[in-house]
């Protein structure tokens, strides 16, 4: 058995300290986890108690540790694209398109413009599932089951779509290095539109539901706090950043693919609680829907045309070729079994994820093989600073802060 | 066109010409090595300089670089909010002084970002408040990202600990 220690040494009280004290209560620690039905995601705390004060709580991370950067590191780095989809179950297309263009930036390569709307419009769905994961699950956790379905409704006919693009729901593993998969499917474009209303109309449902229910703003306003001096020294990105009223959003501050040309605005809130959080969260689907809208009609636009960089380090030669030509069979099979060599250096690219800056630093020696691969992961360096947002609040109020911390597993532990 | 942290890395190179090994920017990335002994200075000098201003560290990481001598290199990555620049610091370390300073009293981000290179590269940081292993356990035997530590190898079974 293991020993109950307290997280905080407690300083001698004196008789004075005794008179004004109404109530005397033992600190007492409490083990949380690392399996809560209250907690969507595998951490354990242990919180230090005074009464239902929490006095200080240690965040023990690492449940779902499956070495990640170990695994990129043996493998070629095509290999690593789907390892990218566990990152984050709710937008694996966030964290491929990091990944990739990543590398894409080591290679020096560009993708063809057809392709990047593409991967702005496939990223943005994956966001808006993300922040509905997150939104649905705050509430089923403060005990509303019904917004909580409106919010999976709207997240299931998000996977319909990315299951129309990609083939797969979830782990969708859709993007290549120097483009995607494939273009959408003709009919992607229609039922794109319909369904882009439909969760509207959901999103519309589920703020009537929650936004000025009672007990949801009771329980999300004022609590878990975090400023915006602690956010910077913390360095917390995201809507947590953003919640804390700093408009930054690094598809504004360092434009990639086409963000540039989109027109989208960044939501901010004032005081940086959970209530703020939310309500960033909830503004910036509909910003993400705006998005996706924006993308179809460029797309729509464009016309058909090549998703894929005719790059032949890192794309397989046509097919037609492959089977009739001596030389394009040889660099089918070398691109196969090999993998693509990656010129010796070092890069660092960071995307604006569901949760914040997720980044990749990539080492190459000039082989086939990734020397380093490391993913900076916005849900563990948010997480960190839980402790400050908690402190001297209800052990109650850790429930919804934890939630719009949004910790995945995935990427927390890697 | 945006600056990616040039004119950061000019004004260290002017300002603390010692401390700076040598300095790059492949790929747009302003990147500067750094004298491990001169890391809390510069890093400082970083974060305090009003021109400069990086207010965040937003990654802390290692590289192995078996055989290479020295065989580590920590490698931060730096952002400032109000320049909206990056830049990229390297402190080289050899192996059999596996050891650097803590930038936990610089940055609080610190904190578990430098817990998880010690975890998985066994790096010390000098000064840290609370060097624990972040993602594995304690019992666990080796440091996994090390490049001579087998993907293969099984660890011995631990008991739940509080």
């Amino acid at each position: 058995m293991a020993e109950p220690h307290l997280l905080t040494e407690r300083s001698p009280e004196t008789a004075e300290d005794d008179f004004e004290r109404d109530l005397h209560t033992e600190h007492q620690v409490l083990n949380m986890g690392p399996s809560h039905p209250a907690t969507h995601g595998t951490v354990k705390f242990l919180i230090e108690l005074d009464g239902e004060t929490i006095v200080a709580i240690e965040v023990q991370v690492g449940y779902l540790h499956r070495g990640f950067e170990k695994e990129c590191e043996g493998g070629t780095w095509y290999q690593a694209i789907p390892y990218t989809d566990r990152l984050n179950y709710n937008s694996a297309i966030l964290a491929n398109l990091g990944f990739c263009m990543g590398v894409e930036k080591l290679l020096g390569l560009e993708v063809p413009e057809r392709c990047q709307w593409l991967r702005v419009m496939a990223g943005e769905l994956s966001r808006i599932g993300d922040h509905l994961t997150r939104c649905g699950a705050a509430c089923l956790e403060l005990q509303a089951m019904t917004p909580f379905l409106y919010g999976i409704e709207a997240r299931e006919l998000n996977w319909d779509l990315q299951e129309i693009l990609c083939g797969a729901r979830v782990t969708s593993n859709y993007v290549r290095i120097g483009g995607v998969k494939h273009d959408a499917p003709t009919t992607f474009p229609a039922t794109c539109r319909e369904f882009i209303g439909k969760i509207r109309q959901l999103l519309v449902d589920f703020d009537k539901v929650v936004t000025s229910n009672r007990i949801f703003v009771d329980r999300m306003k004022g609590t878990g706090i975090l400023s915006r001096e602690d956010c910077v020294r913390y360095a917390v990105t995201g809507p947590l950043l953003r919640a804390a009223g700093v408009p930054h959003d690094l598809r504004k501050a360092e434009p990639y693919l086409v963000y540039d040309e989109i027109d989208f605005d960044v939501p901010i809130g004032s005081v940086g609680d959970n209530y703020d959080r939310y309500l960033v969260c909830v503004e910036e689907m509909h910003q993400s829907l705006r998005i996706v809208e924006q993308c179809l009609a460029r797309l729509n636009r464009l016309g058909p045309g090549p998703v894929n960089t005719l790059d032949p380090r890192v794309r397989w030669p046509a097919k037609e070729r492959v089977f009739n030509r001596m030389e394009e069979l040889i660099q089918q099979f070398k691109s196969v079994t090999e993998g693509p060599r990656v010129p010796a250096g070092e890069a660092y690219f960071a995307l604006e994820s569901a949760n914040g800056e997720l980044g990749f630093y990539l080492v190459s020696d000039g082989s086939a093989v990734p020397v380093k691969v490391r993913c900076r992961p916005p849900s563990l360096i948010n997480l960190a600073p839980l402790p400050i947002m908690l402190k001297g609040l209800l052990l109650a109020d850790l429930i919804p802060t934890f939630d719009m911390v949004n910790m995945i597993g995935g990427e927390c532990d890697r | 066109m945006k600056d990616h942290g040039f004119a950061s890395l000019r004004l260290l190179l002017a300002e603390l010409p010692g401390s700076v090994l040598e300095t790059h920017a492949q790929h747009g990335d302003a990147t500067a090595v750094v004298a491990p002994g001169e890391l809390l200075a510069v890093m400082r000098f970083l974060r305090d300089g009003p021109e400069l201003a990086f207010d965040m560290l937003s990654d802390v990481t290692a590289v192995d670089l078996l055989p290479r001598e020295p065989r580590f290199e920590v490698v931060y990555h730096l952002y400032s909010l109000p320049k909206n620049q990056r830049l990229r610091i390297k402190a080289r370390v050899a192996e059999d002084a596996c050891e650097v300073e803590s930038l936990v009293e610089l940055w609080p981000s610190a904190n578990w970002l430098e817990r998880e290179v010690y975890d998985l590269y066994g790096i010390r940081f000098r000064n840290h408040p609370d060097l624990r292993r972040l993602l594995l356990y304690e019992g666990f035997e080796g440091h996994p990202l090390r490049k001579d530590y087998p993907k293969e190898r099984r660890q011995p079974l631990v008991g739940p600990r509080n």
